[in-house]
């Protein structure tokens, strides 16, 4: 089981790999984003750290969304896709083997990026430390869910405007529990409570989305 | 049994009569527009659909 | 073994669709009753509030959408499910013809709400957890719609959109605790909901004006479902005879 996820893995990063401009332009995306806000909102520090959370995990659903069009497309074009569906092993590992892949290359870089962003805001140390821990365990929800919508939206035309009409608002839940760490880290509660919840969102969409996904590959290949 | 003395205080809704009108009148304005849509929507969809299938029984007869 | 053929006689089209037929008018007399029914308990008979005035008259709609809007995703949903599960060509096409009147009541639940709210609260809008889960729920319903209309292969469209909408109803109940959890947290507005002990006309009314929604949406839904199943079964033997009796008729 874990041979396959691996492998999976191993392919994608490889071709992730081939396209590093791809990985480079989202995160560049997520910075310009995050950045224009202290230029429409004005330079207040206090403004800006009560909206940092919210503004960088909106940024950062955004981000992950520009990447997952090409999370089965390109696979699917050139018929690499039929072929996994046909081989033996269930095609929900193959997606879960994706969707890690798809994290490494879009949400962890956007983790390592986010204190630097986040000073930008004003943020304190700890607020930044929960920020960078609160995105690295909320991203991998946004792949696995996203991965449904990605496999849904397989070869239709303006694939790209339905993923996001079709993926944003069950991204919701992760947009509240993974600013709400942050705002309650800036306001002295402490966000332990809501990271736990956002591992939580994970662990249940890591275990599920793959074998939707796969449900609606097959729907599409059919 | 009937809750008003007259028409202008029915009318008015004690006060509220904006607020009270405004989603009695888009709600009635929808469901008499909706039927209307999906009514003319069949028909079309019935004509067009007969036209396709005269014209495929000309065509299977010449 | 008879209730399992007869289920499977009905769930094709070419048996569903008469059946429809005769149906509709029923609904539809039946919405007029209890719509006037309810309109004449809610609107002339029923009491003041003691809290709100006249206008707390905006429940008699506000109420009933709001329960159809998700009473409408959840048979979606269960269409979908025996969709998916038993391959019916049915089940889609029910899914589909209900999605607009779903996302048209949760709309005027919005609308209403708005209505509602701005005298009562102050407010057009506040960012409360009813308020924001059916603002959710709207975007469910045109999600699911915007990618049925992007498929043409109409099985795969209906395939798809069961999909969407199994996965919607999993995250509804998370969607709703998460923006619930949020606005305790918030605590933005002072908005209360309490429930004042409703004066007997008013439930009734409210009841009324619920199975006048009700049989309004089976009724619109079976209309819409008669068009969809014309289109899709176009080159069967029994839209072609239902089209050229039709033509017969002189219409």
């Amino acid at each position: 089981m874990f041979k396959i996820i691996s492998a999976v893995i191993g392919r994608d990063l490889k071709l992730a790999m081939r396209r590093q401009a791809d990985i480079v332009s989202a995160l560049f995306f997520f910075v310009i984003v995050v950045s224009l806000f202290p230029l429409g909102i004005g330079p207040e520090p206090d403004l800006l750290r009560k909206l940092a959370p919210g503004v960088l995990w909106v940024a950062a659903l955004l981000a992950t969304m520009l990447s997952l069009p090409r999370l089965f497309a390109d696979d699917h074009r050139d018929g690499t896709l039929e072929q996994l569906a046909l081989a033996p092993h269930p095609l929900g590992l193959v997606v879960t083997g994706k969707v890690i892949a798809h994290w490494l290359v879009s949400g962890l870089p956007l983790a390592l990026i986010a204190p630097v962003l986040g000073i930008q805001f004003d943020l304190s140390a700890d607020a930044l430390v929960v920020l960078t821990f609160a995105i690295l365990l909320g991203t991998p929800a946004l792949s696995g869910i996203g991965a449904i919508g990605a496999a849904l939206t397989l070869g239709l035309r303006g694939g790209g405007i339905l993923l996001s009409l079709l993926v944003l608002p069950l991204y919701i839940p992760v947009l509240i529990f993974g600013a709400g760490a942050v705002d309650a880290t800036v306001a002295g509660l402490g966000g332990e409570g809501h990271l736990s919840l956002l591992a939580a969102l994970t662990f249940a969409s890591l275990g599920f989305a793959p074998w939707a996904s796969a449900a609606a590959l097959k729907i599409a290949l059919e | 049994m009937i809750h008003w003395n007259s028409f202008a205080d029915f009318i008015a809704m004690g006060g509220y009569g904006f607020y009270v009108w405004g989603s009695f009148g888009l709600t009635a304005l929808i469901m008499i527009v909706e039927p209307i849509v999906v009514v003319r929507n069949r028909k079309s969809t019935i004509a067009r659909l007969k036209r396709q299938l005269r014209a495929e029984t000309r065509n299977t007869a010449e | 073994m008879k209730d399992r053929f007869n289920l499977y006689r009905f769930a094709s089209p070419a048996t569903f669709y008469p059946l429809a037929g005769t149906l509709i008018p029923w609904f539809v007399a039946l919405s007029v009753v209890f719509g006037l029914a309810g309109l004449w308990l809610g609107m002339l008979v029923a009491p003041t509030d003691f809290q709100q005035g006249e206008g707390y008259r905006i429940i008699f709609i506000h109420v009933p959408a709001s329960w159809m809007s998700m009473f409408i995703y959840l048979i979606m949903a269960g269409w979908a499910a025996i969709g998916l599960a038993f391959n019916t060509r049915l089940s889609g096409m029910m899914a589909q013809a209900l999605a607009p009147t779903g996302a048209l009541m949760a709309f005027l639940s919005l609308w209403t709400g708005a209505l509602w709210g701005k005298p009562m609260w102050g407010a057009w809008w506040v960012w409360d957890a009813r308020l924001t889960s059916e603002l959710i729920l709207l975007f469910l319903y045109i999600g699911y719609m915007a990618l049925t209309a992007a498929i043409d292969d109409a099985k795969r469209a209906d395939k798809a959109g069961g999909l969407l909408l199994l996965v919607g109803v999993v995250n509804i109940p998370i969607i709703y605790f998460s923006v619930k959890w949020w606005n305790t947290l918030h605590q933005g507005s002072s908005v209360n909901l309490t429930k004042s002990s409703m004066a007997e006309t008013m439930l009734w009314g409210m009841l009324l004006m619920a199975m006048c929604f009700w049989m309004y949406s089976i009724a619109i839904a079976l209309m819409r479902v008669r068009t969809i199943m014309l289109e899709r079964e176009r080159h069967t033997d029994w839209v072609k005879a239902e089209l050229l009796g039709k033509a017969g008729e002189g219409k």
